[in-house]
């Protein structure tokens, strides 16, 4: 069976974020990229699922030209194909979700794995816009995965336990932490994936529902306070509770 | 723990190709994750990860750069050179197995050996299944390999070899080694397999430094060693030292892998340490220090890649290889004990890298060829005079 795999290209979360000086952007210079990586644990589901029953695996990234950077990656990884929907816009989950509906359709798709949002802006939106947009079942937040013929089993996480779902095909699943243990791409695939095409598309739709008016970045932390370690520290520690941080 | 992002204050990323920053970017993230969680404990231990070798396997990195027939990926010097780099940021000992596997034991194979010998060995030794060492070095002959006393003699259908080798990483865990001998006086190769009757290889203990590694005695009493076990085309004393200068070149990749494990390590310390009412990063001092250390990680970082490109281009000359070994590993070695002075007493800890590099630093700066030795070797580039003895 085919499947589809969408992939989103996103800041290192361990990178250090500034905003430009209007404060209506986001400033990318030097920060380095990454797939998100919520989509690894997606992009690893499709792979195993592939190897052991065969199918093409498809990903496919929106975004600037940077995404093929993680486009290949995910070719050197195992998949098999990646497409690369051109925008220079940042787009908003229901504009991704429009675009990738339509590349689904045409690959006519009826497996779907991508992350459970995507760690730039957090929206975790894109999967269920997309299977609402398609008419596909739809379970996310999964930890867990089985497909027999067209009978979908899913466990997501709930706080404080798993739920366990039954669905059937189409369907998109949207995948946490705790799905898989994501492989490393190999020197072999990288070579490989080398030699293979991104095939290039460019973005059909570019209206938002949403328009970003502003960024600000969250208030720096002030700096801890040490207390004394004897019966007058405990004192005070009480009292700061009590006083300042209004716990009881 | 922080994430690594890198050390890259001159953008050499920008003169690498997709596929060379994939390759760094995925041993960087391997080692995060599988290297430095449990090295500390190896090293306490003094005993090799073993269950890390078919991992490094599964990632393709050893003979990175042989043909794809014998199951290897084939890839460029460069990408040799950062996946030394990467696996030394977590630890020398680690870099020490690949770099001999790949440029000690399957780099002669394939090179000197028939297409038998590269058949039966190189796509096990690319799958990790089996582990090679190399044999060059004696207990009375160091620096001086050519004075070397194990001995062949040739008999009917083989040779048998007599004598003995020390300081040989991988020895008591390896299925073949690559041992040099004097054959009627002039040195050739032959690839010893574990168990065959007379060859021991006894572990040495006691070490302060690659302590993540073994450390072996090879011993050869009367070792039949059939003559397919000759590599053909290995002839001198010329035939081992092309493997060092492979491996060398891996070396002066690798201790920049070092050196920036150590220098992460003092910048974020000296952030946070606060002394006098401040971060100890905020006295004159430390700042000159870590200027230091990222200057010269910026000098190694070019001095590399250019190295790397004359290897790729088929220009190197080796006098080349050893400015980078020879500089690389003392930088590495002054940088990691600066990182130490800037952690104070926690520079001792195990909790902390520095240290574990600055030992293992002592041993990468002596093998594969001395500081010295390569200031000799420089020395007789640029004067026209060697002065060995
Ligand atoms: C951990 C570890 C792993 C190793 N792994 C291997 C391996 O896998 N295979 C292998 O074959 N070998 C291996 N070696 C051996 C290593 O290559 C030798 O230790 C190295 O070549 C130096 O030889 P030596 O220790 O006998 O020192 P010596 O040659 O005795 O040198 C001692 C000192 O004298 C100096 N010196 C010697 N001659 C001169 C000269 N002419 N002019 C100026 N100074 C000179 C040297 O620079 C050095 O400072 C390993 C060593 C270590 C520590």
């Amino acid at each position: 069976m085919n499947i589809g795999v969408c992939i989103s290209h996103v800041p290192d979360t361990a990178a250090k974020i500034k905003i430009k000086e209007d404060l209506s952007q986001i400033d990318y210079t030097s920060v380095p990229f990454i797939i998100n990586p919520y989509d690894e644990f997606a992009m690893e589901e499709a792979i195993r699922i592939k190897e052991k029953s065969g199918g093409t695996t498809y990903a496919i990234s929106l975004g600037k030209d940077g995404v093929k950077e993680s486009l290949r990656k995910a070719l050197a990884t195992g998949i098999d194909e990646a497409i690369h929907i051109k925008t220079e816009l940042e787009l908003d989950s229901s504009a991704v979700a429009k675009n990738l509906c339509d590349e689904i359709k045409s690959l006519n798709l009826e497996l779907v794995f991508m992350g459970k949002q995507s760690v730039d802006f957090d929206s975790s939106a894109t999967g269920q816009i997309l299977s609402e947009l398609l008419g596909f079942n739809c379970i996310t937040n999964c930890v867990s995965f089985s497909l027999d013929g067209r009978n979908v089993r899913a466990e997501r996480e709930i706080e404080g336990g798993r739920e366990v779902l039954e669905t059937t095909l189409p369907v998109i699943i949207t995948a946490q932490k705790g799905l898989n243990e994501p492989r490393y791409a190999s020197l072999k695939g990288i070579m490989a994936a080398k030699k293979k095409n991104i095939v290039e598309k460019n973005a059909a739709y570019t209206e938002c529902k949403t328009k970003v008016i502003g960024f600000s970045l969250p208030k720096g932390k002030s700096a801890g306070k040490v207390l004394s370690a004897d019966s007058d520290g405990v004192k005070e520690l009480v009292r700061l509770l009590k006083e300042e941080a209004k716990v009881f | 723990m922080n994430k690594f992002i890198g050390v890259d204050y001159y953008d050499t990323s920008g003169l690498l190709s997709e596929e060379e920053i994939l390759v760094r970017d995925t041993v960087r993230e391997f080692v995060s994750d599988e290297v430095i969680p449990v090295i500390e404990r190896y090293c306490r231990e003094s005993t090799f990860p073993m269950e890390i070798i078919p991992k490094l396997a599964e990632l393709g990195l050893f003979g990175t750069s042989l043909p794809q027939k014998y199951g290897c990926a084939e890839m460029n010097s460069v990408v040799y050179g950062l996946v030394c780099q990467e696996l030394e940021r977590g630890d020398s000992g680690i870099r020490s197995f690949v770099s001999v596997q790949s440029s000690l034991v399957m780099y002669p194979i394939y090179t000197f050996g028939s297409e038998a010998q590269r058949q039966k060995w190189l796509p096990g030794l690319a799958k990790g299944e089996k582990i090679g060492c190399f044999g060059l070095t004696e207990p009375d002959f160091g620096s001086n390999p050519g004075g070397m006393i194990t001995r062949a003699e040739k008999v009917d259908g083989g040779y048998v070899l007599n004598g003995a080798k020390m300081w040989i990483t991988n020895g008591t865990i390896a299925d073949v080694a690559v041992v040099w001998a004097k054959l009627d006086g002039k040195v050739a190769g032959f690839l010893v397999e574990k168990g065959f009757k007379g060859f021991a290889a006894p572990e040495m203990k006691g070490k302060h430094s690659l302590k993540a590694s073994v450390t072996s005695e090879l011993t050869f009493d009367n070792v039949f060693i059939p003559e397919e076990n000759r590599l053909p085309e290995g002839n001198g004393l010329k035939s081992p030292l092309m493997c060092l200068n492979q491996a060398r070149y891996g070396i002066a990749w690798g201790v920049v892998g070092s050196m920036m494990a150590c220098y992460d390590s003092a910048l974020n310390y000296s952030k946070s340490r606060i002394q006098f009412g401040k971060p100890i990063a905020a006295f004159q001092m430390t700042q000159e220090k870590l200027v230091y250390m990222l200057t010269e990680i910026t000098k190694a970082q070019l001095l590399n890649l250019q190295l790397g490109r004359l290897k790729d281009s088929g220009k190197l000359r080796f006098q080349q290889v050893s400015m980078a070994k020879r500089n690389n590993c003392e930088k590495a070695l002054e940088i990691a004990r600066m990182s130490r002075e800037v952690l104070g007493a926690n520079g001792i800890l195990d909790e902390y890298p520095v240290m574990r590099h600055a030992a293992n630093l002592e041993s990468v700066k002596t093998y594969e060829g001395t500081h010295e030795m390569h200031t000799l070797i420089l020395g007789e580039d640029v004067t026209g005079i060697p002065a060995f003895e």
